[in-house]
């Protein structure tokens, strides 16, 4: 038995369209690893050079978050589920707060000293 | 106390209570296993976000950023927008809500009945259109104010001065909280006040897993992790996909009466499962858990009848938590 790997649907283009593919490993960087040897790449996306799990990628083994469970380093047995899916806050919904935020911070804060100035005259 | 000035007075202090049905049953002379349920639905709006909406709220008005007759820009697919609509209202504040078309017509119905305006962003051009709208607004109205509650601190202080105090009073006893993973503003607060008062607490985040239409993004480093989000405060986290929450949402109202939305069937998930766990060690647990939301705004989904899969397929595209 080995371990099943859900694929999101935009890191599909290394699995060749597959949803869901197989691989093995004792811990969750052998079993990157392992799948890299066939899916080409498919690391690369989800570890940064440092050697750690990318900042907007969540892992979970059997539905638990991996980075609480040792990261790379977290054990891994045939017949666990894995599942990767990129960090999204309250649904796509949170991306747009954060871009539009970026944006309109810059703008709220000159608004605000524009009022201080006011105030103080 | 049953008596406030007024109804901005009387959020929080929602009351606590035990699930003896749905707690596991343990082995005789083993420790007991409970689990709690802390009844957000009965805050002004119905839903936890009272919370939140009234600090911040109160924070922009402490700190001047807000001031009589300003309009108050929010993105937000539910509930913030409708707790933010009755405290505007309430402090004479004009609100726009920018959201996704996806999100269920109760909750438009109810914005627009609290005097909210809506901007809607278009579902089927997915993050990026979301991005493109949301940008769009800000820009051509630099005056709006926005809460931005993923990375306002007042949002994660109203629990750490208000949820967390309260479980802890009514729950001295308490060894879990269980929570849902959003904004995050509910965890870091709470979970920061009971990591203090509490020795050996548990943290615990269940976190929706949505269909894959909401993933649809172009590229992993378009991703968003919340600013007020600190690992650190957590001990654990789940992924709770929509079948498993609306399993829990079902035998919530079924077995122990409350009728919930289906964000408090991921957390009951995860709190079930760190209750078995409990069970497997022989170690006693109080096990507390949000109930966010009352069912009421998601009945057009239609997902609290028929199969779990006609359910799933309902929800299959759309913002359930």
């Amino acid at each position: 038995m080995a371990i099943e790997v859900r694929i999101p649907t935009i890191l599909r283009s290394y699995t060749g369209g597959a949803k869901v593919v197989e691989g093995s490993g004792d811990t969750l960087g052998d079993l990157l690893a392992d799948l890299d040897s066939r899916h080409a790449g498919l690391r690369a996306r989800l570890v940064t050079d440092a050697g750690a799990l990318h900042r907007f990628v969540n892992v979970y083994v059997n539905d638990e978050d991996v980075r609480f469970l040792g990261a790379l380093d977290a054990k891994l047995n045939d017949g666990d589920s894995v599942t990767i899916l990129p960090a999204v806050a309250g649904g796509a919904f949170g991306f747009a707060a954060a871009a539009a935020i970026a944006q309109h911070s810059a703008a709220t804060a000159a608004l605000a000293g524009h009022r201080a100035a006011v105030a103080a005259r | 106390m049953a008596r406030y000035d007024s109804l901005l007075d009387a959020c929080g202090g929602t009351p606590l209570v035990g699930l003896p049905r749905l707690s596991p049953t343990v082995p005789d002379g083993a420790p007991p296993v409970r689990l709690w349920a802390k009844l957000e639905d009965r805050n002004p709006t119905g839903s936890i976000k009272d919370r939140a909406a009234l600090f911040m709220v109160r924070a922009a008005e402490e700190s001047g950023r807000l001031r009589p007759g300003d309009t108050i820009l929010e993105p937000t697919s539910g509930n913030t927008g409708i707790s933010l609509a009755m405290v505007a209202k309430l402090r004479g504040y004009r609100l726009v809500c920018v959201m996704p078309e996806n999100v269920s017509t109760e909750r438009v119905q109810l914005l627009r009945m609290y005097g909210a305006e809506i901007i809607f962003s278009p579902a089927a051009g997915g993050s990026n259109q979301a991005v493109a709208t949301a940008k769009q607004i800000a820009a051509e109205h630099p005056d709006w104010v926005m809460l931005f509650q993923y990375g306002n601190e007042a949002n994660a202080r109203a629990h750490y001065e208000t949820t967390g105090p309260e479980l802890l009073h009514d729950l001295p006893t308490i060894t879990h909280f269980v929570a849902g993973l959003g904004t995050t503003g509910t965890l870091m607060g709470t979970g920061r006040y009971l990591r203090e008062k509490v020795d050996g607490i548990q943290v615990v985040a269940a976190e929706p897993r949505y269909g894959e239409l909401v993933y649809g993004l172009r590229n992993i480093d378009e991703g968003y992790v919340p600013e007020l989000y600190d690992a650190t405060v957590l001990s654990r986290r789940f992924s709770v996909g929509t079948r498993d929450a609306v399993l829990r949402t079902r035998q919530l109202v079924e077995v122990e009466g409350i009728f919930a939305g289906f964000s408090t069937g991921a957390i009951l998930h995860a709190a079930l499962a760190v209750a078995h766990e409990a069970v497997r060690d022989g170690r006693r647990a109080d096990v507390a858990f949000v109930v966010c939301d009352g069912g009421w705004k998601y009945l057009s989904t239609g997902a609290y009848g028929g199969t779990l899969a006609d359910a799933e397929d309902a929800l299959e595209g759309q913002l359930w938590a």
